[in-house]
């Protein structure tokens, strides 16, 4: 027997915004939240086009009710995972088991990047508060104190899959009935560690990245926040709002062939989509949107697309990525990319790909370009995969 | 869920060897005695990982093998601080040539999941693969999520390991943080859980699960029961009699109980309570003065319980109560915490 597992709330920050309602705007506008850097402090600033949530940490604390002190990331995610407990409207969260399952890639290592340096000169110098929160745990658990979240809190790690894995351990953990209600999803800061990192990997766009063009010449980084409210059937029947949406289908496969490269033929992503669908019984034609991993990598896109090119065939749902607007957030994108699935099935929406101009040459599908609405989804897959072969897909559905 | 097989790197070179004669530490830290790399794994792959990598990947192997296993269903990973050495290498170079002419190779091998995704990459397996990264109980939850996966039957045996590293830079600012004991006492002061302080530990240890028994078993893991930030000693209690109930037992079924005793006279003062509330005379011993103190420590512990239960032999150092002292336990508790902020009960038993 499987219960279902709810979506009763979503919250998300992204460079759109700093609330559902502000990106949905922007997606609604076709305006990309990417452009020259304005709060990273980076040699790459007038270069390297970044996706900046819009405030800098002063006022990210004030939106988070927290010290402006913490790592940027602890500010996006409480900002974020407080909107989506909001949005679910449970009235006490506390006398459920309640979890919080997040996600990010460096923790908090924009306050590392301030305390190292002294620290390189004398190693008995730099500030301790800077390094007291590196570890990806610590920025969970200053947000899960915050909240008031104590009977399940973990962290996952996987690279640009990570809160995608949030979502689907998340989901387990109610369906075994082993929480109520979890708050699952990730987070990531702009930072210089990971600006640099993909920078020397040579795929990092120096233009607005063009994800799915023949022409595609890498990504951008971003950053934010995006999480999901899931429940149990028990406390789904509790609220006054009923939840609009259920998590229908999730599998994690590994492509296991480059620590950082995806096979040609996309075998992970191809094992994790087909994983998806079977765990939700649907056939491929029942998927009404796919919200891409679509990087602008040449690697990425050609992998991921022969995959969707095999698994879909003579059916091509509606589909692009939405990191063309908000830049690849990495260990927040499949929190993000999920609140915008959930957001596509509540309100009937389709989000364009923005600035595609040659379709890929090699695939028999185009991803969508005009932002639709009033469309009828019932179905949504969003694809996260990432470093070390991690792939993952979920699969959302209308109750 | 049956413990198939567990094999560990750590400071000790082996169960018959701390038997015997433990290593004990240099100083403050205790540091992983390695094997011959050449004997598990391809000597170009070698090459290439990092010592973190390299001890994971190891670990890995040795526990497949163990188990008689080429494929696992899945590959799970804990770890607190992931690929140190690299990430310190990385952002140094950063720092020092002003964010120029860096090349990408310690960028990719700080990825926390890279153990687990180098163990895919020699296994070419293309199974569920996750890494979780939450300070003191990175271990549990990677333990918690093979535990689920077996149940839904997404898999029928799932590999899941511990691992965390030190690295001098580490050391140097963990020891700022006052974590770790000044003096270089000697490590008879362990034993006597005098209290000197903990000592920096690390190492690695993985475990082959499956829900289903073979007739080779190490152990099974009846029960894992975590909690967080208790704020009283009564918490604690509360915690355990729900565990007990969970598994239907009583303190009297236990016949050993290991300890996550640490040397840190705040923390191990939790464990002397626990130890008085449960049954003063019940016998224990603890274990990190074999591996010493980091956030999955307690990845040892379980493979430390899992060979005291297949052999029936038990280390005769760390003994905590020797009042009531015991031969071939059948059953083992498991307690331990990191910092007084995550604290995890295992039931293991004989199989």
């Amino acid at each position: 027997m499987q219960s279902p597992v709810f979506i009763a709330g979503v919250g998300v920050i992204s460079a759109l915004g700093t609330n559902v309602q502000d990106n949905l705007m922007s997606l609604e506008k076709e305006t990309a939240g990417i452009g020259d850097m304005a709060y990273l402090s980076s040699v790459h600033r007038h270069t390297l086009p970044v996706a900046e949530v819009k405030m800098n940490n002063e006022e990210l604390a004030g939106l988070a009710a927290m010290s402006p002190r913490l790592s940027r990331t602890a500010l996006l995610s409480a900002i974020a995972a407080k909107e989506a407990l909001a949005d679910a409207g449970i009235p006490e969260y506390n006398p459920y088991r309640t979890g919080f399952v997040s996600a990010n890639t460096v923790g908090g290592m924009d306050k590392t990047e301030d305390f190292f340096p002294d620290f390189l000169q004398d190693n008995q110098k730099g500030r301790l508060r800077n390094l007291v929160h590196h570890e990806c745990g610590a920025v969970t658990e200053l947000v899960a104190d915050h909240l008031g979240i104590k009977h399940h809190v973990s962290t996952i790690s996987t690279a640009c899959s990570s809160s995608a894995n949030a979502i689907m351990f998340a989901a387990r953990l109610i369906k075994q009935n082993i929480l109520d209600i979890v708050v699952a999803g990730g987070a990531d800061a702009l930072t210089k560690f990971t600006l640099n990192g993909f920078n020397t990997l040579m795929i990092v766009d120096h233009e607005l990245s063009q994800p799915f063009d023949e022409n595609r010449r890498g990504l951008n980084l971003g950053e934010g926040a995006g999480y999901v409210v899931l429940v149990s059937e028990k406390v789904a029947n509790s609220l006054s709002q009923t939840p609009a949406c259920t998590i229908s289908g999730y599998c994690n496969a590994n492509d296991a062939y480059h620590q950082t490269a995806s096979s040609p033929g996309g075998t992970g992503s191809f094992l994790a989509m087909e994983g998806a669908l079977q765990q939700s019984g649907l056939p491929p034609d029942e998927i009404d949107y796919i919200n891409l991993h679509g990087t602008g990598t040449q690697n990425n896109d050609i992998a991921e697309g022969t995959a969707i090119k095999t698994l879909f065939e003579g059916h091509y749902p509606p589909m692009s990525s939405t990191k063309s607007f908000t830049g690849h957030t990495l260990g927040a994108s499949g929190g993000i990319e999920a609140v915008f699935s959930v957001l596509s099935i509540q309100k009937g929406l389709i989000y364009p790909n923005l600035r595609l101009s040659t379709p890929m040459k090699d695939l028999p599908f185009v991803p969508e370009t005009k932002f639709r609405k009033g469309v009828p989804i019932r179905h949504v897959l969003s694809n996260s995969f990432g470093f070390g072969g991690n792939c993952t897909s979920l699969i959302f559905s209308k109750i | 869920m049956f413990i198939r097989a567990a094999a560990s790197i750590s400071p000790q070179s082996s169960f018959e060897q701390l038997l015997k004669t433990p290593s004990i530490p240099e100083g403050n830290r205790l540091t992983c005695i390695e094997p011959d790399y050449a004997a598990v794994i391809d000597a170009k792959m070698i090459r290439r990982m990092s010592r973190i990598v390299r001890m994971g990947v190891a670990a890995a192997m040795d526990c497949l093998k163990r188990g008689e296993t080429e494929m696992p269903g899945a590959i799970i990973t804990g770890t607190a601080y992931g690929c140190l050495a690299d990430t310190e290498l990385f952002l140094t170079k950063m720092i020092e040539q002003n964010e120029a002419l860096l090349t990408p190779t310690a960028f990719i091998q700080s990825t926390h999941n890279t153990v687990g995704a180098q163990i895919a990459l020699l296994l070419k397996c293309h199974h569920y693969n996750n890494t979780f990264v939450h300070r003191g109980s990175s271990f549990e939850s990677a333990l918690l999520d093979g535990i689920t996966l077996l149940k839904e039957k997404q898999a029928s045996d799932v590999l899941v390991g511990g691992i965390d590293e030190i690295t001098p830079t580490s050391h140097t600012l963990l020891s700022r943080f006052g974590l770790f004991r000044q003096s270089n006492s000697d490590h008879a002061s362990v034993n006597d859980h005098q209290r000197y302080g903990a000592i920096d530990g690390e190492g690695t240890s993985f475990f082959l699960l499956s829900a289903q028994s073979s007739d080779n078993d190490f152990a099974e893991l009846k029960g894992l029961y975590t909690f967080y930030k208790p704020s009283t000693q009564r918490e604690i209690e509360v915690h355990f009699s729900r565990f007990l109930v969970e598994q239907n037992m009583s303190p009297r079924d236990i016949d050993l109980v290991i300890t996550g005793h640490s040397g840190n006279a705040k923390h191990d003062v939790v464990y002397d309570r626990f130890l008085k509330s449960i049954d003063p005379a019940k016998p224990a011993v603890g274990f990190k003065h074999l591996c010493g103190e980091y956030p999955t420590a307690s990845s040892f512990a379980l493979w430390l319980g899992s060979n005291i239960l297949r052999s029936g032999a038990i280390p005769d150092s760390g003994r905590i109560n020797n009042r009531n002292s015991i031969q071939s336990p059948k059953r083992i508790l498991i307690y331990n915490h990191y910092q007084n902020s995550y604290h995890a009960f295992y039931m293991l038993s004989a199989c």
